[in-house]
């Protein structure tokens, strides 16, 4: 339990709280990689999975997409794109948009390929475009699942951006590539328990705001008057 | 009214794979009347009117809507001026109650006020209480849905309506609510409205005139429902409105006829019990005895509504579940003699059901009782004919 | 491929420890949950409590639960144990979910009928409610296993031994082919374990394709009539399959 209490103590430094390696900018980095991954892997997945879901067309492509990027080891991803491409910024956030894209592919597709056919139906005969289908009834009626996809890709971003640091890069996971380096496990458990925190807080957000643009009509299951 | 506000001429849909789902279709349906389609399925009656909103493009020939050819207007533009009622309600889970009903106003532009003020004025037209105006679809009752999908589909005055098996998902006792409550709508608002159903009954008691379609695509007949009954145009037609025609003039009759008693299981409990006249409440049961000679156990729910029927062997033991017969209508004390004679010849074990206003089992009725009391009744006018 | 020739026995202990590592979690979580979630379904104290509590294990990340394991353990921080338990938590996350998903959406009808047949409760579990459950578990036990593969290089980052070794070695010296080495054996794995569970998924479920309810999306998008019964169980297997866990 020392070992708690010495973690406690580095938490608790103010020293460890300001400069250049303080804990505020290491947590701006880490949200930083984790959004620009987000956003990169919300612009491929998102319209592919739309699309998709909506057609009908490629589904099983889809599904097997993701489950084969699913499989590939981020880790090896990302040392293997560092040697291609060398240090810097590109080849752990490319890593990482791979680990992002089959979550929310695949929740997309699958919330808008789960809508009821008959709605669908029942849209198109009240003289709603293909577009108005899919923004108006499809999206709305998927969006719990599309959100959950969401959800889960950001926080699994948020836990494997920890690695980046294994490759020179900030983020929390910095303080425990050093503390490693030097045997100072009170440091690594620091660091760790940052990023549990900080998944935590992310995901109750996230929970949130799903509640937030969710239609109650939606998770009413049958409570009849 | 004589003029037509639907034609259909030399129309056919024939799919890749070379099966005709309508052939060679020409019909007219006269502006303000109630046309029902009917046939058993894939007879095209349902192809054939979702040509007329275009979620079917016909393979050759014109459909025309009030003059014009339907390939000639975009189809979103058609559609929105056209009523579409569904089997499922097609209501959107995520909407509520008003905001389903505005769909169609909204996407005309109607504003969102005008719309739901609109929309609450139509609820009490279908039936329907306004304060269920800002429920979500999930929150009704299968037949609350219903008529929330035929306000909907009113909500932009629509010259024409179309019915797509749209009461067949209800139970029989609502679905009777509905279509009177449709009977009067269409007193009040004189639509020309296309209703499609696999029901002879209900295609009979709605409709100003009905098209029979046989299996292929083919209209076997197309009149009024008395001329229907009266001369039927081929075999086909003649069996699809069934045998016992001659005993539909029946209908508006009622007579007494004695429930007997029935051996109903819990499917929730397996508990057996007696339920019929003479024991108020049910009575334990006594032993193979009465299930055993009628060869049939009706299974119930937990509200002592019925199930389906159970065969039971020698020994009065019931089958198991996979055995299950669902089907036949049930048949309401004061119902008339023809709905106890359907209700008993759609029951598997030959008795009709009988429901008390609830829902719950209250007896049987054997074939053979709903018989003798028709021979009664008919000699009975016979009686009455001779001695005037 | 000079390398991998060179190299090929310490590529096998790696990928033997890495299937370790992978695949005890799966079968461990699977034991533990089906009897958590039978129980959890249906009640009223114990699926909030059992839910909440996944869904919030679940967020944690595997490296935090590598480097505080050994601490609640007392094992080193470079032993497999870590791992092992680590996984086999979130496996259980992942599987008490989906099955209390899948024993709630049970056909009730079906249930009661076995009961006026005569099936006492343990029958009736394994006759009738397990069977039926097989799809939503299968599901996420593909989910968990596949991710868990995944998981286990990340380990390699604090000096853990797998196939993971082989990418922080193969950056400290350069070596490509040692990472697609690497690679290509933990995807290799991943889809042959995959693979096996789908066939094993599909020899329990041979009643699904018997009927007419075994349909694909696309498939039912196009009928009018589709089944509408089919949501639940569709949204149950959407949730699952846009899962795994985080890294």
């Amino acid at each position: 339990m020392n070992l708690f209490a010495q973690a406690a103590q580095f938490l608790t430094d103010p020293a460890n709280w300001a400069g250049p390696t303080g804990i505020p900018v290491r947590l701006l980095e880490h949200v930083g990689y984790s959004a620009l991954t987000m956003a990169i892997a919300l612009v491929v997945a998102v319209p592919l999975g739309l699309w998709v879901g909506h057609t009908g067309r490629g589904g099983g492509v889809v599904v097997g997409l993701a489950g084969a990027l699913r499989s590939l080891p981020t880790l090896g991803l990302l040392t293997l794109f560092t040697l291609l491409m060398g240090l810097g910024l590109m080849p752990p956030i490319l890593a990482l948009v791979l680990l992002a894209i089959p979550p929310i592919l695949s929740g997309t597709y699958s919330g808008i390929a789960a809508v009821s056919p008959a709605l669908v139906d029942s849209a198109r005969s009240m003289g709603m475009t293909e577009s108005q289908t899919l923004l108006r009834v499809e999206i709305p009626v998927a969006l719990p699942v599309i959100l959950g996809g969401i959800r889960n890709a950001a926080l699994q971003v948020l836990a494997t951006v920890t690695i980046v640091a294994y490759i020179n890069l900030g983020g929390l996971g910095r303080y425990l590539i050093d503390g490693l380096a030097v045997r100072d496990y009170s440091r690594m458990l620091a660091s760790v328990v940052l990023v549990a925190v900080l998944a935590l807080a992310a995901d109750a957000v996230l929970a949130l705001f799903q509640r937030l643009v969710t239609s109650p009509g939606l998770t009413l299951t049958g409570d009849r008057p | 009214m004589t003029d037509m506000a639907i034609r259909y001429r030399g129309v056919s849909k024939v799919y890749p794979d070379g099966t005709a789902a309508v052939d060679n279709l020409d019909l007219d349906v006269p502006a303000g009347s109630l046309t029902v389609f009917v046939g058993p399925s894939g007879c095209g009656k349902t192809t054939s009117l979702r040509m007329l909103n275009r979620m079917v493009e016909p393979t050759s020939g014109v459909v025309e809507v009030n003059g014009r050819d339907v390939s000639s207007i975009p189809a979103a533009q058609l559609r929105r001026s056209m009523g579409y009622v569904m089997q499922q309600s097609g209501l959107m889970p995520h909407r509520t109650v008003e905001d389903n009903i505005a769909t169609v106003p909204r996407l005309n532009g109607v504003s969102k006020r005008e719309a739901r003020a609109n929309a609450r004025e139509l609820l009490g037209s279908v039936g329907l209480d306004e304060s269920l105006a800002t429920r979500y679809p999930a929150q009704l009752s299968g037949g609350q849905q219903q008529r929330v999908g035929v306000a909907r589909a009113l909500a932009a005055d629509p010259p024409v309506l179309l019915m797509d098996e749209p009461f067949s998902a209800v139970d029989p006792v609502v679905r009777q609510d509905l279509q009177r409550e449709l009977l009067d709508l269409q007193q009040r608002l004189h639509r020309t409205i296309v209703f499609v159903t696999h029901d002879i009954d209900e295609a009979i008691l709605l409709g100003n005139r009905v098209a029979v379609f046989a299996r292929g695509g083919r209209l076997a007949q197309y009149a009024t429902p008395e001329e229907l009954l009266r001369a039927p145009a081929d075999d086909f037609v003649a069996d699809f409105i069934g045998r016992d025609r001659g005993f539909r003039s029946l209908s508006f009759e009622n007579a007494p006829v004695d429930l007997q008693p029935v051996t109903v299981l819990n499917a929730d409990t397996g508990e057996r019990t007696v339920v019929g006249p003479g024991s108020a409440n049910p009575a334990p049961w006594q032993g193979a005895g009465a299930a055993a000679s009628s060869g049939w156990v009706l299974a119930v729910d937990a509200r002592h509504h019925p199930v389906g029927w159970l065969p039971v062997d020698e020994r009065g033991e019931a089958a198991g579940r996979e055995e299950l017969r669902v089907g036949g209508t049930l048949w309401h004390r004061g119902d008339s003699l023809r709905t106890a004679l359907d209700a008993a010849l759609s029951s598997p074990s030959g008795q009709a059901v009988a429901v008390s206003e609830d829902g719950a089992v209250a007896g049987v009725v054997p074939g053979e009782d709903v018989m003798r009391a028709i021979e009664a009744q008919r000699a009975a006018r016979h009686d009455r004919v001779e001695s005037a | 491929m000079n390398w991998l020739a060179n190299n090929w026995s310490s590529v096998l202990e790696l990928a033997g420890s890495h299937l370790v590592q992978s695949v005890v979690p799966v079968v461990i979580g699977l034991l533990v949950s089906v009897p958590l979630a039978r129980a959890a379904a249906g009640s009223r104290w114990l699926r909030p409590v059992l839910v909440t509590g996944s869904s919030l294990l679940y967020t944690i990340p595997s490296l935090t639960l590598f480097v505080v394991l050994p601490l609640i353990l007392g094992t080193q921080i470079t032993s497999v144990g870590n791992v092992v338990v680590a996984l086999t938590l979130y496996v259980v996350a992942i599987l008490v979910r989906s099955c209390v998903d899948a024993f709630e959406s049970l056909d009730r009808d079906v249930l009661q009928a076995a009961t006026a047949m005569g099936y006492k409760p343990v029958r009736r579990f394994f006759g009738v409610e397990l069977p039926l459950a097989v799809p939503v578990m299968v599901a996420g036990l593909r989910v968990a296993t596949v991710s868990n593969i995944s998981m286990v290089s990340v380990g390699a980052v604090i000096g853990i031994q797998s196939l993971g070794t082989l990418f922080t070695d193969g950056l400290r010296r350069s070596i490509i082919s040692e990472i697609v080495v690497g690679i290509v054996a933990t995807v290799v794995i991943a889809v042959v374990l995959d693979q096996l569970l789908r066939l094993l998924g599909h020899a329990l479920t041979r009643w699904q394709r018997t009927g007419a309810g075994a349909r694909r999306p696309a498939e039912r998008r196009r009928d009018k009539n589709g089944p509408g019964g089919a949501r639940g169980g569709a949204g149950a297997l959407a949730t699952v399959e846009s899962g795994g866990a985080p890294a």
